[in-house]
């Protein structure tokens, strides 16, 4: 089954985005050239050396900053280039690295906020559809938590609830389960996994950990250190839905070794740059 | 009930507490009633208070038993908290204003910058001087320090808002006035009572100066013609009032945050 054959909504097009930070200044080039697409309902999985520029991509896809040059569509829209700025909506919902849920809010009030906010749902409608929702991933009994009442993995799921209930064309997570347990970080996956099969949608997911990216992806695309390019995609035709022996196989290892050399080769360069700068 | 009640006495917590009063009493007792020293003489003795304070017919005319001495603590609490409540509502106010818009942040902050350190007694002759009426300046000068301190800590409060908040609320949705009630307001209520707390106290202290400058009635008024009237007695169970009073609503704040902060109290276990 090929996921995102549903659903034809969500292709991105990143054309030659080039992102320089304070020009006048400093001069930062953090991205030069990138480009490459992601398609309907493609879990695209983004890797690459630590600071090279990942999160500047998802910032403008998301609509959070502008890029210097270039441009990126979602469905043929231009939602960003050096002279327009789509701003952020419900489209393109991101969950962030160290947790957003608002702490003043339970977690039914966190789920339903979007629908509510947006007034697409009656108050009682969004909180049967969140209920459902949470029952459905096994999430009981938390409706009147508080987050920070939760283990992290618990608010990373209802983060992730909290973004899907807007049914958006996109889900961007940036490096959503750092610093989790081996353990907790499992869990993590199968309830991404089961989600996603459940109704794929495009997904733009940054991560270091390349078993999360292969387990994850249907392609991994590694980027270059700092200024950021698109070194090699790798494509990860496994089938879905993915079980965690498939850790073990001869294909999945194979595929490590692939995006690990690439991988490897970047850190290697941004390691010498880093010594370079210290020097 | 009873293993509960046997708890709450032998809680070290408690026992401790008891322990510290006594021991201030006690040194209290052997400074003026016992060693009787030079600078001492003219302080009357805890017992000498007490008994003063729960008169019936007191030297100074003010005890527990007297209309006066509710009079005076009417009178005085009136004052703090109809400034402390005009302090809350234009501190808070303006101080998610200030942290809401950057225009607005540039044209107010210098001024309040500048106004903030000005002692609340300073203000006194201008008080006196602009507004109607006495009464009405003994007030102002509560409440200016309190405000100062309530839009201070707001305006802090909404700064220490973790930026993810506001781009995550703007994703889900919402539109400027939401994230105001939703992100902004929530967000900054720790900060915001902080603030409070520090506003109720400045408001006491700067409310009895006040009264003893400009005041006709209150407790700070009745403990300057106390010295003035060698009432020692009285000028030390006012104090203690006071001491209670701004126990009392110091805590009725406290208690006022838990509510309305309740994943604070929940975070700490409380």
């Amino acid at each position: 089954m090929a996921a995102g054959a549903q659903n034809n909504q969500g292709e991105i097009f990143i054309k030659n985005v080039t992102k320089i930070y304070d020009p006048e200044g400093v001069h930062v080039v953090a991205m030069k050239d990138c480009s490459f697409d992601i398609a309907a309902g493609e879990f695209a999985v983004i890797v690459g050396p630590s600071g090279c520029g990942k999160t500047t991509l998802l910032n403008a896809i998301a609509g959070f900053d502008t890029i210097t040059s270039g441009e990126i569509y979602l469905d043929g829209e231009l939602i960003s280039s050096r002279d327009r700025q789509i701003k952020p909506d419900v489209e393109r919902m991101v969950v962030f690295q160290n947790g957003a849920l608002f702490p003043w809010k339970t977690v039914m009030e966190n789920v339903i906020y979007g629908p509510v906010v947006q007034k697409r749902m009656k108050r009682s409608e969004a909180v049967d559809a969140a209920r459902d929702m949470l029952h459905q991933v096994g999430l009981n009994g938390i409706e009147d938590k508080y987050p920070e009442e939760l283990s992290s993995g618990v608010q990373r799921r209802v983060e992730i609830l909290r973004a899907l209930i807007n049914k958006p064309k996109v889900v961007m997570l940036d490096e959503p389960f750092r610093g989790l347990d081996a353990v907790a970080k499992t869990v993590m996956h199968e309830f991404l996994m089961d989600i996603f099969c459940e109704s794929p949608r495009t997904m733009f997911f940054i991560t270091h950990d390349l078993d999360e990216a292969i387990f994850l992806g249907s392609k991994v695309i590694i980027m270059t250190t700092r200024p950021a390019q698109v070194k090699k995609i790798v494509q990860v035709d496994l089938p879905w839905p993915r079980e965690h022996h498939l850790l073990g196989s001869q294909i999945y290892l194979d595929l490590k070794r692939e995006v690990l050399e690439a991988v490897h080769e970047e850190a290697k360069k941004a390691f010498e740059a880093g010594e370079r700068e210290m020097a | 009930m009873m293993s509960r009640l046997k708890a709450r006495v032998t809680d070290p917590q408690l026992l401790r507490a008891l322990i510290g009063i006594l021991v201030f009493v006690s040194l209290w007792y052997l400074f003026t009633a016992v060693l009787n020293l030079p600078r001492f003489k003219l302080i009357p003795n805890p017992i000498a208070v007490l008994k003063d304070w729960f008169s019936f017919t007191p030297a100074s005319g003010r005890s527990i038993f007297t209309k006066v001495y509710y009079l005076d603590i009417a009178y005085s609490v009136g004052r703090t908290l109809a400034a402390f409540a005009l302090a809350t509502i234009l501190g808070v106010s303006l101080g998610l204003l200030m942290g809401w818009s950057r225009t607005f942040y540039d044209f107010t902050f210098p001024i309040v910058e500048l106004l903030r350190p000005m002692p609340p007694l300073s203000w006194i002759p201008l008080a006196i001087l602009i507004l109607p009426g006495v009464e009405i300046a003994v007030v102002y000068v509560t409440f200016i320090a309190a405000f100062f301190a309530t839009v201070l800590n707001t305006l802090l409060g909404v700064f220490s808002i973790d930026k993810n908040y506001f781009l995550a609320a703007r994703c889900l949705g919402s539109r400027p006035k939401d994230v105001f009630m939703n992100v902004i307001v929530p967000g900054s209520l720790p900060f915001i009572f902080t603030g409070l707390q520090i506003g109720m106290g400045i408001s006491w202290m700067s409310l009895v100066a006040g009264e003893i400058i400009a005041g006709k009635q209150g407790l700070g008024y009745a403990i300057y013609e106390g010295y003035f009237l060698y009432q020692f007695e009285h000028v030390i169970s006012y104090m203690f009032t006071l001491g209670i009073l701004g126990y009392i609503s110091s805590a009725a704040i406290r208690a006022a945050g838990r509510k309305l902060m309740a994943w604070e109290a929940r975070r700490r276990g409380a």
